[in-house]
């Protein structure tokens, strides 16, 4: 059974739904990621198994337990705030101890577990300090301390690492991986970043207006997406979506001034054959197209085609080049190796990994299996 | 090139120079009255009448001083300032106390504890600082018959509780306004209930508005004459009546020394409360006023 269920859980603010028949469940020790952009009810869900926010219907369990009529601070679970909210009055051993003191523990055993989660995240020599003393990530060091050491079932993250510059960013994502393999616990992480989402969680789920558009491990939710939305918001650079008609087995899509661009497959999804004639999207990431000489990206076996196309930009990144072309009028970003050496405004050969294909209902947006 | 920036710089230092002189008149004009008192609380009765109120003293005394605590004619009784000093103080400590602590409280529930209908309430409190002195003063004194503290330092402060409310919560309000929300849900998730959040997160917070709230409340209490007139008794008379008393007077001789020295005692607690905190004041003012 799993250790967190989230069941039909359904919030409204007045006549505003923010949270509609959400059901998750996460196993012990698992890292789910609520992921989506902002107001899509998010955090919202976060508060809600935080005891912050009462839910409207639905019933929010832990390891089986209904945990809904639970006080905040009755649920055994910590939360690490985006500001980190430490009480600026107080110095940081304080700020971790306040909770143990609010449970009535005595000071010399309150002391001795302080000490004990200064030393794991080691920041013994911050204790004394005010947390306006202390940079962006040493304050994220003292806001998960304060959640470790209480010892909780559960641990929740509200974008912690929105508000420390990029450098720092990548390094505290770091940091909470480790923390999470060390001590097992059962995590549940807001972002609206999807990198975060990759990199982090075990299991994710994508959020907008209230409802779950996908929820799967992070390579379901990457190379399987259930609609254009998760599509579109999971990646970077985005997928290309490319407006294409279906011919046959092949797909065709039109091209400014040149022959139309036809994708010849050997078997189309049975959703796709059966709208012959018809319009669907094509989702193609970017790795999925690549120059003919970069076999990194294009695995041995795997069905590929290649074509001629018009390279409009080129974008160096240092590891890869992006170059963009044009297809069904819309710019398409394609993926090359760094030591590809095309030019801008001229044509080059793509070859186009038709196994990370996939289609879309244009009007709906539902995925075409 | 450089010629024209060293002639700026000169026309600066002119500028500089006049702003100062304009500054230095200003403040020598605000603290002459400051001066007269002074100078004239330490000369003899005899030197007032014969000579310059701006000339210093020829014979040092401070026997005015010393008449107008403890032995000045206030009323019937030769008892000089002390007593009514003694009254003011019995008055403005628990007032003042207990008005911030309200206001503290109730900005806490206004802005971390909403509720439906929360800014109505709040919205009626600021009508309460655009009241008059004069308006309340009957229905003011009516209620304090009927609940048995009409002239007693006890009725002066509930009046005084009451009228600074409003003031008292706009300040709290404005303050928490701005504090982070997050705080609050922290203190919720590590345990602390709705009075220890706020006596352990939110007051040791609150230094520099309270500071603002207890100087504004204070004076404000302390130079309170019309509510002072109105309901005390002979036995809880503040400071200010009684000051009146002392310089209006209408028998014997204008012991005018002796005035301006009550005068200086009367004022002395809040020059006083100004010197040792003044700086929070404007730090507290500003706090707050750039968001919320």
């Amino acid at each position: 059974m799993s250790f967190l269920q989230i069941d039909k859980v359904c919030k409204s603010f007045g006549p505003i739904n923010v949270l509609r028949d959400i059901t998750l469940d996460v196993e012990e020790g698992g890292f789910l990621v609520l992921v989506g952009p902002s107001g899509c009810g998010k955090s919202t869900l976060l508060n809600t198994i935080a005891g912050l926010e009462k839910l409207t219907t639905g019933e929010i369990r832990i390891a089986g337990n209904v945990i809904d009529d639970l006080p905040p601070s009755e649920r055994n679970i910590a939360m690490v705030f985006q500001s980190y909210a430490l009480y600026p009055n107080m110095n940081v051993g304080q700020n971790i101890a306040f909770g143990l003191e609010m449970r009535g523990m005595p000071k010399d055993e309150r002391d001795a577990k302080v000490a004990e989660v200064a030393k794991t995240l080691q920041i013994e020599h911050l204790l004394d300090r005010k947390p306006g003393q202390l940079s962006g990530g040493q304050r994220q060091r003292v806001a998960m301390g304060r959640a470790l050491v209480r010892n909780p079932q559960l641990f929740l993250f509200d974008e912690p690492l929105s508000n420390l510059d990029a450098k720092l960013r990548v390094d505290m994502r770091t940091e909470i991986k480790r923390m999470h393999q060390t001590f097992g616990t059962t995590i549940v992480y807001v972002t609206h970043d999807q990198i975060e989402a990759m990199t982090l969680g075990t299991r994710i789920a994508v959020l907008k207006d209230g409802i779950v558009q996908q929820y799967g491990t992070p390579a379901e939710i990457y190379n399987d997406p259930a609609n254009l939305f998760v599509a579109d918001f999971m990646g970077s650079p985005a997928m290309n979506l490319i407006p294409a008609t279906v011919r046959g087995n092949a797909v065709e899509m039109a091209r400014a001034g040149e022959e139309p661009l036809m994708l010849e497959f050997q078997h189309l999804p049975a959703d796709v054959r059966a709208r012959d004639g018809q319009e669907v999207i094509v989702g193609i990431r970017p790795e999925a197209i690549t120059d003919a000489d970069n076999r990194a990206l294009v695995r041995d076996g795997q069905q590929a085609v290649s074509a001629s196309c018009r390279i409009d930009v080129v974008e160096p990144a240092g590891a890869d080049i992006f170059a963009i072309t044009s297809l069904g009028g819309k710019e398409v970003v394609t993926r090359l190796h760094q030591d590809w050496n095309g030019q801008a405004n001229s044509h080059a050969k793509l070859v186009f990994n038709l196994e990370k294909v996939v289609f879309f209902d244009p009007e709906s947006g539902v995925r075409l299996r | 090139m450089s010629r024209s920036t060293q002639s700026s710089f000169g026309t600066g230092k002119l500028l500089r120079a006049a702003l100062y002189a304009v500054l230095i008149l200003f403040a020598v004009y605000y603290l002459l009255p400051l001066f007269v008192m002074l100078v004239n609380s330490v000369k003899t009765l005899d030197e007032i009448r014969g000579g310059n109120m701006m000339s210093l003293p020829e014979m040092f005394t401070f026997e005015p001083w010393l008449t107008a605590w403890s032995e000045a004619q206030i009323g019937v009784e030769p008892t000089g300032l002390k007593p009514y000093f003694i009254n003011s103080i019995m008055m403005v400590v628990p007032a003042v106390a207990i008005s911030t602590g309200l206001g503290a409280l109730n900005g806490y529930v206004l802005t971390k504890w909403r509720f439906p209908g929360d800014k109505i309430i709040f919205g009626l409190m600021l009508f309460a600082c655009f009241i008059p002195f004069q308006i309340v003063l009957i229905p003011m004194a009516r209620v304090l018959g009927m609940i048995g503290l009409a002239g007693t330092t006890g009725g002066l402060v509930l009046v005084h509780v009451v009228y600074g409310l409003g003031f008292t919560t706009l300040f709290f309000r404005n303050y928490y306004a701005a504090f982070p929300d997050e705080l609050i849900k922290a203190a919720k998730m590590d345990g602390a209930g709705f009075w220890r959040t706020f006596t352990r997160i939110l007051l040791p917070s609150s230094g520099p508005i309270i500071v603002v709230t207890v100087i504004w409340q204070f004076t404000n209490i302390w130079n309170d004459f019309l509510f002072g007139a109105s309901f005390a008794d002979f036995d809880s008379m503040p400071m200010t009546v009684a000051l009146n008393n002392l310089v209006s007077s209408s028998t014997g001789v204008k012991e005018y020394n002796v005035h301006f020295a009550g005068a200086v005692l009367a004022a002395l607690p809040t020059l006083i409360v100004y010197i040792v905190s003044g700086r929070y004041f404007v730090r507290g003012l500003m706090a707050g006023a750039v968001k919320g």
